[in-house]
């Protein structure tokens, strides 16, 4: 099999953030470096490549996926929805707001992918326990938070959206 | 420092972070985000062996593989393309580091041949083609092993495995110890750990078509300082070097050092003519990125018995690992300055001996060397208590140094600038209500259960390694750009410094914009690291800001022919002084400035920038209690409170201080209950993924209850220390000496972190079976 035959293209349709993608991609591509490169949504971070770190976190479907485990052609005919398709102009998302209120980032490598874990977590479940919050985030790694903000930040943003 | 006006309230106020709103939404820029037109792609192939001689390599298939563009092996470039180490003492050895590997390996993930081509995937795959045949050579992992007789040599290159040793002597050690009434001894061990910023290395390496110019986007903590690594390396002109640190996702000491990939994508950008991006895989990263800790600590004490330390010999065993990096001997010579930590012992002896194993090269990491100074004087005064039958407390209120003592002299000359030991001491013990956590113990141990408490008094330098540099420019329209030297990636240098700026030149922070991590835009720099940026960096724009305010002052004096000294800072320029409705504003006073409007014989302009080397360390203190709990029947480790008082001086912005005593105590916490970098004997990695190495997540972290006591630094200009790195310091030992609490009704007198349950469970069974 010649190198150009192994890696033969796949047409897929996606959409992303509202907008829909008719594409062509290798079949190995994993949906991550489709979002990051194809369609230059580099919002979405790499941080491993174990499917342990969640900096590739996005929603597919409404569910919260690591795009580093899902490929590509998986997603043909699936919604997603990156980091940034949460704010709605320059109105923050609450839990992008609670992010920023409580302090919940500091390098931002890992917010991207531990806001969509958040969000999602609130979509499923409003009002969560400090240890449903940390459960939530047990696919989710930070280096420079300690998690103790990020927790803050996802209470915060609960009750903002509670309150509507 | 002398400002006239009163402060407005922005030094210490909790602001939310101007970087943040890029961050939040996706709209960050990180090294891997930059994508120029025609870039290539850089991938490695690397040793999977510890250490062997390569026999050959083949690189035939990888040259015809699709969208190849270039193959080299260690063969094809200059021998000088060689990383350099400081030469820290004249007899140090210092065996070659070439950027792809010449003969031989020595530790696992060495690079051994580069390939280029037009995507990621197509340079992984050529690059995995690449056969190598190799000859396993004896390898060893342990630094302590490769010092035994006939242990492998590491670097077959050198005579045995030491890079250096060092020898301090402080007063008489040797008297001391002969008129000691106790002496006893004690060795503990510091586990490896991993950085592990969640984004890893890479760069962009863009030349100009003439290849005169290079453009390079690097994951750095200092851009200043890697670009002139990367000149000597590359023996390319500094100045012709544009090096940009964009977004940086974590650095935590890891991202200090230039690496072998950066230099090998500058060579091929520079020799194809064409940009040139590598980031590194999370595998790549775990096995090359320099590596943390990893001490071994032999000490004796000398005690008289009433109390009082007499004198302290250290020897350290450090394990460099296979390469030396910029930065690699420097984390096991803190030692030489911090042995005794808080206390008054004077005469002492402190050896280091650093040594080469097969192993990922060390370096700084967090604390770089403080952590363990204060994991082995801490557990020391526990011991010293427990051979005294003397309190923890009081043994260490017995041997502090007193506030009178300062600026004070440790017995190996260094010099602690200011401190008060009991301040912190008192608030954590309040703050934990401390006699309630002994009787709660106490009764809790009557039920059984292995309960103890600990803590550490620690000392924790900050603001060293030289100069930071800063620049404070008024615009044409009064409106503030500040160049920093300084570098942020991640403590939001950018809010912190326009707090600053915005006080000292009483404007709004909208009036002022921070920029950073850029060769062409700011002078010369050093860059964020050991807890120096507010220290130093912020001393620094300080003084600067200090300087336009004196001329601003001038300025505005001449436009309403007042004398300057009749002139008080107001609210966005100044004001005469008794007539607060005459004000001059910033905006006015540029104007005059770049019109020529000046007094006569000042030079026109309103920007100044000032270089500022603090020549001493400024030595943050503070205390951390805990209280923990081992589950008998599992060995499980719990952290049932942690109480942290930290005193780092004056704070800009308590939010983003305690967001990194947050990240520090998480850090050190990984280092106490789960995290260490395993290697088998001859250096094959064990813990090469998140999947084996047991980075703290986030329920791991245990409730943290935070305190601060304020002691002003005399010898900065803002009256601040650092504290990046003071829960990498204090937190460990304050839960070490409670597990040791913990464990001390069974006998157990010993054990190395980290405190997994299998070691706990094994040696709570033998003590069981003992007792």
């Amino acid at each position: 099999m010649t190198a150009e035959a192994e890696y033969a293209a796949v047409p897929i349709n996606v959409a992303v953030n509202g907008i829909n993608y008719d594409a062509v991609v290798e079949p190995r591509t994993l949906l991550v470096y489709f979002l990051r490169e194809q369609l230059n949504l580099t919002g979405t971070h790499v941080g491993c490549d174990t499917s342990q770190c969640g900096a590739c976190t996005v929603h597919l479907n409404g569910r919260a996926v690591k795009s580093c485990t899902v490929l590509a052609v998986q997603a043909d005919g699936a919604e997603v929805k990156t980091v940034e398709g949460l704010a709605d102009g320059d109105n923050f998302h609450p839990v992008q707001e609670g992010f920023r209120e409580k302090h919940g980032l500091q390098c931002g490598y890992c917010t991207p992918g531990m806001i969509m874990t958040a969000v999602h977590l609130l979509e499923t479940n409003p009002n969560p326990s400090d240890d449903e919050i940390k459960h939530a985030l047990e696919g989710n790694l930070c280096r420079c938070t300690g998690y103790v903000n990020i927790v803050e930040s996802i209470k915060w943003a609960a009750e903002k959206m509670r309150k509507g | 420092m002398t400002t006239e006006h009163e402060p407005n309230g922005l030094i210490g106020a909790s602001l939310k972070r101007v970087e943040d709103p890029p961050l939040i939404t996706g709209k960050g820029c990180y090294v891997d985000d930059i994508n120029l037109p025609g870039m290539l792609h850089l991938a490695f192939q690397r040793s999977p062996y510890p250490h062997a001689k390569i026999l050959s390599i083949d690189v035939g298939k990888a040259k015809t593989m699709p969208g190849v563009e270039a193959v080299i092996t260690g063969n094809d470039i200059s021998e000088k393309l060689n990383l350099s180490s400081s030469q820290v003492l004249p007899k140090m050895k210092i065996p070659p580091h070439p950027v792809l590997a010449r003969g031989a390996v020595h530790c696992v993930g060495a690079p051994v041949a580069a390939v280029v081509a037009k995507t990621r995937a197509q340079a992984e795959d050529a690059a995995n083609s690449i056969d190598v045949e190799y000859e396993a050579l004896p390898g060893v992992s342990n630094a302590e092993a490769a010092l035994e007789p006939g242990a492998p040599l590491a670097r077959e290159e050198i005579d045995g495995n030491i890079c250096y040793t060092m020898v301090k002597n402080g007063g008489d050690v040797d008297k001391a110890f002969a008129i000691a009434d106790h002496i006893f001894t004690m060795h503990i061990a510091s586990p490896r750990q991993v950085a592990l910023a969640m984004e890893p290395r890479g760069i962009v390496a863009s030349p100009d078509p003439f290849g005169k110019n290079l453009t390079l986007w690097l994951s750095t903590q200092g851009p200043h300082r890697a670009r002139a690594e990367i000149a000597n390396t590359l023996g390319f002109p500094e100045h012709k070097i544009h090096l940009i640190a964009p977004d940086v996702g974590g650095g935590f000491g890891s991202k200090g050092p230039v690496y072998r990939e950066d230099i090998v994508a500058c060579h091929l950008a520079l020799k194809l003519r064409k940009p040139i991006k590598w980031v590194a895989t999370r595998s790549e990263d775990f096995i090359t990125t320099i590596q943390g800790r990893d001490q071994a600590m032999t000490s004796e004490m000398a005690l008289r018995k009433d109390g009082k330390i007499l004198g302290l010999k250290v020897k350290v065993v450090a394990n460099l690992g296979a390469y030396l990096h910029s930065s690699t001997a420097g984390p096991p010579q803190r030692m030489l300055g911090m042995a005794c930590g808080s206390y008054q012992i004077k005469d002492c002896r402190v050896e280091i001996v650093a040594v080469f194993t097969n192993t990922c090269p060390t370096g700084p990491y967090r604390g770089a060397g403080r952590p363990e100074s204060v994991l082995n004087i801490e557990r020391l005064l526990d011991k010293a208590a427990a051979v005294l039958g003397m309190d923890r407390l009081e043994i260490r209120r017995k041997n502090f140094i007193q506030p009178d003592q300062f600026p004070y002299t440790t017995g190996t000359g260094v010099e602690y600038d200011s401190g008060d030991y009991e301040k912190p001491l008192r608030e954590a013990l309040k703050m934990s209500n401390y006699d309630d956590l002994l009787r709660q113990r106490d009764e809790r141990r009557k039920r059984g259960e292995l309960v103890g408490v600990g803590f550490s008094t620690f000392v924790e330098p900050s603001g060293g390694a030289g100069f930071e540099s800063g620049t404070v420019r008024v615009e044409r329209t009064g409106e503030i750009t500040v160049l920093t030297g300084s570098s942020s990636h991640g403590q939001g240098h950018e809010t912190s410094w326009a707090q600053i700026a915005a006080e000292l030149m009483k404007t709004s922070m909208d009036h002022v914009t921070i920029l950073h991590g850029d060769t062409h835009v700011s002078q010369q720099g050093t860059g964020t690291f050991g807890s120096r940026s507010a220290v130093v960096g912020g001393g620094a724009l300080a003084i600067a800001a200090e300087r336009v305010i004196e001329k601003g002052k001038r300025i505005a004096a001449h436009l309403v022919e007042a004398a300057p000294e009749d002139l008080v800072q107001s609210d966005g320029g100044f004001a005469v002084k008794g007539v607060p409705d005459k004000t001059i504003s910033w905006r006015q006073i540029a104007g005059a400035a770049y019109s020529g409007r000046v007094p006569e014989g000042m030079e026109i302009g309103l920007q100044e920038t000032a270089f500022f080397d603090p020549k001493r360390e400024a030595w943050g203190f503070g205390t951390h209690v805990a209280l923990v709990s081992i589950d008998r029947d599992t060995g499980k480790f719990t952290i049932e409170r942690l109480v942290l008082v930290d005193d780092c001086g004056v704070v800009i912005n308590p939010m983003i201080v305690e967001g990194q005593i947050h990240g520090g105590v998480a850090q050190g916490l990984g280092e106490a209950m789960r995290e260490q970098m395993l290697y088998s004997d001859d250096g094959q990695v064990q813990t090469g993924t998140f999947m084996n190495y047991a980075i703290m997540r986030a329920a791991d972290m245990p409730p943290m209850i935070l305190g601060e006591t304020i002691t002003p630094n005399p010898f900065n200009p803002l009256g601040v220390k650092g504290v990046g790195e003071c829960g990498t310091n204090g937190a460990p030992p304050s839960v070490a000496n409670a597990l040791m609490d913990a464990l001390a009704p069974l006998g157990i007198e010993h054990v190395d972190m980290p405190y997994t349950a299998p070691k706990l469970w094994a040696l709570i069974r033998n003590a069981e079976r003992k007792n």
